[in-house]
């Protein structure tokens, strides 16, 4: 690396709820110049707005302000920059929540944070439906008329641009919404390297870089597959950091001494995680294309990424819809040896036929075994009469809350009027949930780029 | 020649995108990945979950990972928030498809026999 300039972003968050002590491992085990935080999965946006429905200072990932209040002096000293998409719903009061917490952590006056908005478009649905915008369900294709008024929350997937205009305004935290979750890495490169829009393939080389950071530890030891028993320190995993070149080439690797491990194989793992058409993978800047990766192993928690090539982005943002649909539950009880799959089956069709009495409507109702059939389903097999114990799991779904509301009182009472050798109700009644289904859509890009604005403001 | 899960010739992760499951199948040894796009055609991995994957399942070629995408569409019980599944993410779908039996020869069932698979009597420390 002598000589050639690189930059480093690591990665500190995999989504709401991820290692809360990572991203401080992140910014005290050695230099890195980019921090990106990412909070968001398809179902959290839904689940902020609701948050914002009964509290309208909330809605954004809230971890992110106590964790900033913990690093930002340190971020500070050692000019790292952070970004990061917890603004969720409410990024503006995220931002304002982070210069409160600048202060706190006396930072103030040595520290700008920049706020990026216009990715929601809850407030603009039914201008864009009149105005022709259709917002058809990309899997089903039926138009958002069908669902309008269930609909949530409404966001595009907004790209880099605002975010390297963040940063060139001075922006040393900069928070946004519904930012693609890769563009929470490129963004920064675009911007220390001055790619141009047409550098199909260094933006290309940048979305595969952010890919490989988004999940987290998922690269570097997490839920990895290959001899797993092996891998060092996990207490301490080490999260991901790209070392990015110019040209676009980069190297995966993670602090000295933390735990977890990088090779080309765990890298190859997570590449292929959540992955459609690899020939084709959309973001907000570029079409990447992942048959063109090329993976070299250097030892030592180092593999090296190039050959990256991409393709100019399309006229269209997917915009991410979630609408209410209805309620589910679930309950569960535990079986114990002897014949425990035995009973909690017949538990299963005691607990229906009472049900059906009610004359309670489900859209659907499922029964798992968990300890046998719950993962693998009918691949399992027939459980043993020797199964120590096993876990009846049953879950229901309707549109009618009080059919939901009344499943939920039939699972304790098969305690004492069941099959026997039962337990494992000590948690309650189950809770109702409200559904929130996810409705993936199209719009033309000019509809939500005219609308994006970047604000900086000192802490 | 002989059958043997796959779970000894690759590993595997797996997602979602709605109501389809993502699984990525890569082999440990690029000498094998022959045999994998042989043997794991799209009607042979749908054939494999049965009832579990209610549409359909398409394929895609990574040869620059020796790895196989598939897209298992309709397995996830309406996915996200609407499944009733205990894995509504599809998270472990991976380990499902590495237990398909494959047939190679005698030498490569032998050279990768236990790969994959905790040493027995291992305990964490």
């Amino acid at each position: 690396m002598s000589g050639q300039r690189v930059v480093r972003v690591a990665s500190g968050q995999g989504f709401w709820g991820d290692d809360l002590e990572a991203p401080v491992r992140q910014v005290e085990g050695g230099p890195i110049d980019y921090l990106m935080l990412d909070y968001l999965a398809e179902v959290t946006m839904s689940i902020m707005q609701k948050q914002r429905a009964r509290d309208p200072e909330a809605g954004y990932a809230r971890d992110f302000v106590p964790l900033m209040e913990r690093i930002f002096p340190r971020c500070v000293e050692a000019g790292i920059r952070v970004v990061t998409n917890a603004g969720g719903v409410n990024p503006a009061g995220c931002a304002e929540a982070l210069v409160q917490a600048g202060r706190s952590a006396g930072v103030g006056g040595r520290a700008r944070v920049a706020l990026v908005t216009g990715d929601d478009l809850m407030d603009r649905l039914d201008d864009l439906l009149s105005r022709g915008h259709e917002l058809a369900n990309m899997e089903t294709g039926e138009s958002l008329a069908t669902i309008r008024n269930r609909v949530q929350s409404a966001n595009a997937y907004i790209g880099a641009a605002p975010i390297v205009e963040a940063l060139r305004q001075g922006g040393d935290v900069v928070v946004t919404g519904r930012s693609t979750d890769t563009a929470l890495t490129y963004g920064p490169l675009i911007h220390e390297f001055g790619w141009s829009p047409e550098d199909h393939h260094r933006i290309a080389a940048g979305v595969v870089a952010g890919h490989i950071n988004e999940c987290g530890a998922q690269c570097s030891g997490g839920n990895c597959l290959i001899d797993w028993w092996t891998i060092p320190d996990m207490a301490a995993v080490g999260f991901p950091i790209v070392e990015v070149s110019p040209d676009g080439t980069f190297v995966v690797t993670k602090h000295p001494g933390s735990g977890g491990r990088v090779t080309r194989a765990s890298v190859a793992e997570q590449i292929v995680y959540e992955m459609g058409d690899p020939r084709t993978y959309i973001t907000p800047d570029v079409v990447a294309d992942f048959t063109s990766i090329r993976l070299d192993d250097l030892g030592e928690d180092r593999v090296r990424v190039h050959g990256i090539t991409g393709a100019p982005r399309t006229d269209f943002l997917k915009v991410s819809i979630a609408y209410a649909s209805g309620w589910k539950a679930t309950g569960t009880l535990t079986y114990a040896w002897p014949d425990a799959a035995a009973k909690a089956r017949a538990a299963d069709r005691i607990l229906r036929e009472r049900l059906e009495r009610l004359g309670l409507r489900f859209d659907e109702i499922r029964t798992e075994l968990v300890g046998w059939d719950s993962t693998h389903g009918a691949l399992a097999g027939e459980p043993p009469a020797d199964l120590p114990e096993v876990q009846l799991r049953v879950g229901v779904r309707s549109d009618d809350r009080a059919a939901v509301e009344r499943f939920t009182r039939e699972i304790a009472p098969l305690v004492l009027t069941g099959p026997p050798s039962v337990t494992g109700f000590a948690g309650g009644r189950p809770r109702v949930q409200e559904i929130m289904a996810y409705w993936p859509a199209l719009l033309r890009r000019e509809e939500v780029e005219s609308e994006l604005r970047v604000e900086v403001r000192d802490v | 020649m002989r059958k043997i899960p796959l779970v000894h010739l690759a590993h595997a992760r797996s997602g979602d995108k709605g109501d389809t499951a993502n699984v990525g199948v890569i082999a440990y040894d690029a000498a094998h990945y022959g045999v994998l796009c042989d043997q794991l055609t799209p009607e042979a991995v749908k054939a494999h979950f049965g009832g579990m994957v209610k549409g359909d399942v398409e394929r895609f070629e990574l040869p620059n990972l020796s790895a196989l995408n598939f897209l298992l569409h309709g397995a996830l019980g309406g996915g996200g928030t609407m499944s009733l599944m205990n894995d509504a993410q599809g998270k472990v779908f991976s380990t499902a498809l590495l237990r398909m039996e494959l047939e190679v020869p005698d030498d490569v069932a032998e050279a990768v026999a236990g790969r994959g698979r905790v040493p027995e009597g291992w305990r964490p420390e």
